[in-house]
């Protein structure tokens, strides 16, 4: 098989990098071990988050959020966007303290998302959030939206317009044959003069077998769900000094968060569930939604994501090898990035260059040894 | 509760009241968990405080479940009622719900012993009110005394909803009919098997007196009966069904239906032990030996939990499992181990003999399991109609966990216990596989519930 572009890994940056070479005539071929959506971009917890980014990330969130907010003309679905906001909750005089040096730092580098609102407006925000709170930063648009569909509305979109897509099809190993990267899977071999490394979790070990070294660790974000409960709560919560993510969503269920991670066992791909983590996580729950107490668990689980040192992705070419690009390490926040990294890549590879900035994410950004 | 037992024993039915029993004489450390208020399991639920007259009218079988919770009783196992396991893993760590106070605890050894649950079979009408498993009907029976006062039919497969008659006009209730819905060749499946189910003839004669006694007092019994359908607005009024090409429709307020039993997987599943699809039972059970050890070192299943076969059987089951925990943590040498096991291993060879009779003889109409109509409700808890996962296979989503994830079909508050076996036979019927090749649903823990309160409570009291 031969084809302009291949793409290892069907998760959302997969799947929009396929989408957005498309848009533009490239054909792409997008393999999958399991299938798209399988990981992380299916199972994540589905918040749009511009509040609280890195400032590396501020310029691709902000096109991010602009791409979400229209998402429809994208990929012909609304993947149950709801932008109802969100909160970043102040529970002591420190807190403020910390997001306000927060809010100035974004106003300064020319922004105005992030705003800090007060007792008052908080209250009107969220009336059921417990009593002792001061203030929030606040981001007015931020939301979210329903993961799998999100990334099966990206694959189908791109299969529309040409890719090309192989669910159980690992790539075994990948070697360079003149201009060429060739691919072996059990289908047989691929070649292409491109290829993107959308692997995930899975993203180091595929960067390693071409020369590259990049510490990204895989992890394994918990996320809990309770019972389908009456509307009670618009924007997305979390706190300024606690772990939490916390998102009522259309139907009812509340889904919980907050980077607590379960032991990960990536051999068999599977993970256990930390309930003592999950303990804490639900008491910081009670603390918040002291009527959130008599509320059932339905689900806990965790999903397979790559975490970098600093927390920030992997964007750009490979560091060693010719016409291989790298996207991944998103590290539990690359949901809402997702649509601008698909449009980066295809700039990279079709234009040489991409139209914002992407420096801070080079691969070879890393110390070695 | 303490944060380690050598051995914890998860459900306190016949299966698992053996196995405390024996483990306990032997000297190991046991707990048993069980999330009823009281031992006895589904069989011997409430055989404590029976008044004598109900459980005269249960039958000799029900009485025998005295003996073993006395055994138990006067063992040294810890016993703990109204202690549900909301998650067992792979490290033999569990999550415990004792009395509304979430605990965490270890074991050296497992036993999942939790029992069986009736098996869900859509049909028109079935998510009506007045339309309950057969079973719900016995525990309120068990429990209470409780006996339907306006009459009921009875409408499925299987043996417990002859006995369940039998009780209910013992009872003096009005059973309104008997519908059999096992198709004729039942018979001739069964047939082959049926010399050799002979020898293991206590389960015949005892199907054979319920019926003798049906028929005497002019209960209505129909056997072969198909298309059954609950019919009503907001509560069933009547149940139709076609018997010899004919339609027939009795009025009726409550219709109760059983479908025989498929052991409960859940805990199983989420410790992640291999399991297999079982044709003749049609379900998954977890792959176990003799002795009822998974793939999972240190987890083994007993009674039900380990594919149906009735309590007796359980309660050997329950030695077996309770003499290979014995030997695993060194107590007794695998010689001794076998010598114990002695009797047990060989009720479990005649056990062999009768099970493919009954399994034959007993399973319900595939058309019932394969076909369901589009308007078919399978997932009551998200409302997923057997439509809604057609429409999703068309678009290419072949396997439960992808039917899963599209329709939410399996997420609500049961955790797809209610459709897990008739999404994965609609979806081999429709694709043309065999359910043994089909991944079933991913479970996730917690398997029973437990909230968010009682998990904020966790840390603080998991070493008392
Ligand atoms: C529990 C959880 C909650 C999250 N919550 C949020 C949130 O609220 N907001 C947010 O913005 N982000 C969130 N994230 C992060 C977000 O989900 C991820 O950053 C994003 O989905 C990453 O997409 P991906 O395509 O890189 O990875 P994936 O979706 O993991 O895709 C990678 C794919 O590559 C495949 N693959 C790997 N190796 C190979 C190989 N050799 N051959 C073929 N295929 C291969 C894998 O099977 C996988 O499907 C969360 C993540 C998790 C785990």
């Amino acid at each position: 098989m031969k084809s302009d572009v291949l793409i290892i890994g069907g998760g959302l940056m997969g799947a929009c990098t396929a989408l957005y070479l498309a848009k533009r005539g490239v054909k792409s071929i997008v393999l999958d071990k399991d299938h798209s959506g399988r990981h992380a971009s299916g199972v994540n917890a589905g918040g749009l988050r511009k509040l609280n980014r890195n400032p590396a990330e501020i310029p691709l969130t902000v096109e991010a959020s602009r791409i979400w907010s229209h998402i429809q003309e994208l990929v012909d679905s609304d993947c149950d966007v709801k932008l109802s906001g969100q909160v970043r909750v102040a529970e002591s005089d420190a807190d403020m303290e910390l997001l306000e040096t927060r809010a100035a730092l974004v106003r300064e580098l020319g922004y105005e998302h992030e705003q800090m609102i007060n007792r008052d407006k908080l209250y009107e925000l969220v009336p059921a959030l417990a009593p002792h709170c001061l203030g929030a930063l606040w981001c007015e648009d931020d939301g979210f939206a329903r993961p799998y569909h999100a990334t099966t509305a990206f694959r189908r979109k791109a299969e529309s317009l040409g890719a090309d897509f192989h669910s159980h099809t690992a790539l075994n190993a990948l070697e360079r044959e003149g201009d060429n990267w060739l691919a072996s899977t059990h289908m047989g071999e691929i070649r292409a003069p491109v290829v993107v490394n959308a692997s995930g979790a899975w993203g180091a070990r595929l960067a390693s077998t071409i020369g590259d070294q990049i510490p990204v660790k895989p992890g394994a974000p918990t996320l809990m769900v309770t019972e389908r409960l009456p509307h009670f709560i618009d924007p997305v919560v979390g706190a300024a000094s606690r772990k939490l993510s916390f998102k009522q969503m259309q139907n009812g269920t509340v889904i919980i968060g907050g980077a607590h991670m379960a032991r990960l066992d990536m051999v068999n791909e599977r993970s256990e569930i930390d309930y003592r983590t999950m303990a804490e996580s639900a008491r910081t729950v009670t603390t918040l939604f002291p009527q959130m107490a008599d509320a059932r668990i339905v689900r806990f689980w965790a999903g397979i994501e790559g975490f970098t040192p600093d927390h920030i992705p992997v964007i750009g070419p490979s560091i060693n090898a010719p016409g291989l690009f790298h996207a991944f390490g998103f590290s539990a926040h690359g949901f809402q990035l997702s649509p601008v990294v698909g449009r980066i890549l295809s700039e990279l590879i079709l234009d040489g260059q991409s139209s914002l900035p992407i420096e801070p994410f080079r691969a070879d950004r890393f110390p070695t040894g | 509760m303490k944060s380690h037992y050598p051995l914890v024993i998860i459900g306190a039915g016949p299966a698992g009241l053996a196995a405390a029993t024996t483990a306990s004489e032997h000297g190991i450390e046991t707990a048993l968990l069980d999330e009823q208020p009281a031992p006895g399991g589904q069989i011997y639920r409430n055989i404590e405080s029976m008044p004598t007259q109900r459980a005269e009218l249960l039958g000799s079988e029900y009485q025998r479940g005295e003996k073993l919770v006395q055994l138990m009783r006067s063992s040294n196992t810890h016993y703990f009622s109204d202690a549900s396991v909301w998650s067992l893993n792979g490290q033999l760590e569990l999550g415990v719900l004792h009395q509304g106070r979430a605990h965490l605890i270890h074991a050296d050894q497992v036993i999942i012993a939790g029992g069986a649950q009736e098996r869900p079979v859509p049909f028109p009408g079935w998510t009506l009110p007045g339309v309950m498993n057969a079973g719900a009907g016995q525990i309120l029976l068990k429990q209470s005394g409780l006996v339907p006062s306006d009459g009921v039919v009875l409408a499925g497969s299987g043996p417990l909803l002859l006995l369940l008659a039998w009780q209910y006009l013992n009872a003096g209730v009005d059973v309104k009919a008997v519908l059999d819905v096992q198709p004729m060749s039942n018979w001739l499946r069964a047939a082959p098997y049926l010399p050799k189910a002979l020898l293991a003839h206590h389960y015949i004669t005892k199907g054979l007196r319920y019926k003798r006694d049906l028929k005497a007092a002019g209960v209505l019994t129909r056997h072969g009966v198909k298309d059954l359908r609950a019919i009503g607005g907001g509560h069933v009024q009547a149940v139709d069904y076609i018997h010899r090409n004919k339609l027939y429709s009795i009025k009726t307020p409550l219709l109760l239906t059983h479908f025989g039993v498929i052991p409960q997987t859940h805990l199983s599943r989420a410790a992640s032990c291999a399991h297999e699809w079982n044709t003749a039972q049609q379900c998954w059970r977890p792959v176990n030996d003799v002795w009822g050890a998974t793939d999972i070192k240190g987890i083994s299943v007993a009674g039900d939990n380990a594919g149906i076969g009735g309590a007796r059987t359980a309660e050997h089951n329950g030695r077996l499992a309770a003499f290979n925990a014995i030997h695993q943590m060194g107590h007794i040498s695998q010689g001794e181990r076998d010598k114990k096991a002695k009797k047990d291993l060989r009720w479990m060879k005649d056990e062999l003999l009768i099970r493919p009779f009954l399994d034959a003889m007993f399973r319900p109409p595939s058309i019932m399991l394969t076909h369901p109509t589009d308007e078919e409700i399978l997932c009551r808890c998200e409302e997923v109609t057997a439509g809604d996962i057609r429409k999703v296979l068309e678009e290419g989503h072949q396997t439960p966990n992808a039917v899963k994830f599209h329709t939410r079909c399996g997420m609500g508050p049961c955790q797809g216990r209610q459709c897990a076996d008739s999404v994965a036979q609609l979806i081999a019927y429709e694709t043309g596989t065999n359910p043994r090749d089909i991944e079933p649903y991913r479970v996730r823990p917690p398997v029973k519930p437990i909230t968010i309160g009682q998990l904020a409570g966790m840390e603080q009291n998991s070493e008392e």
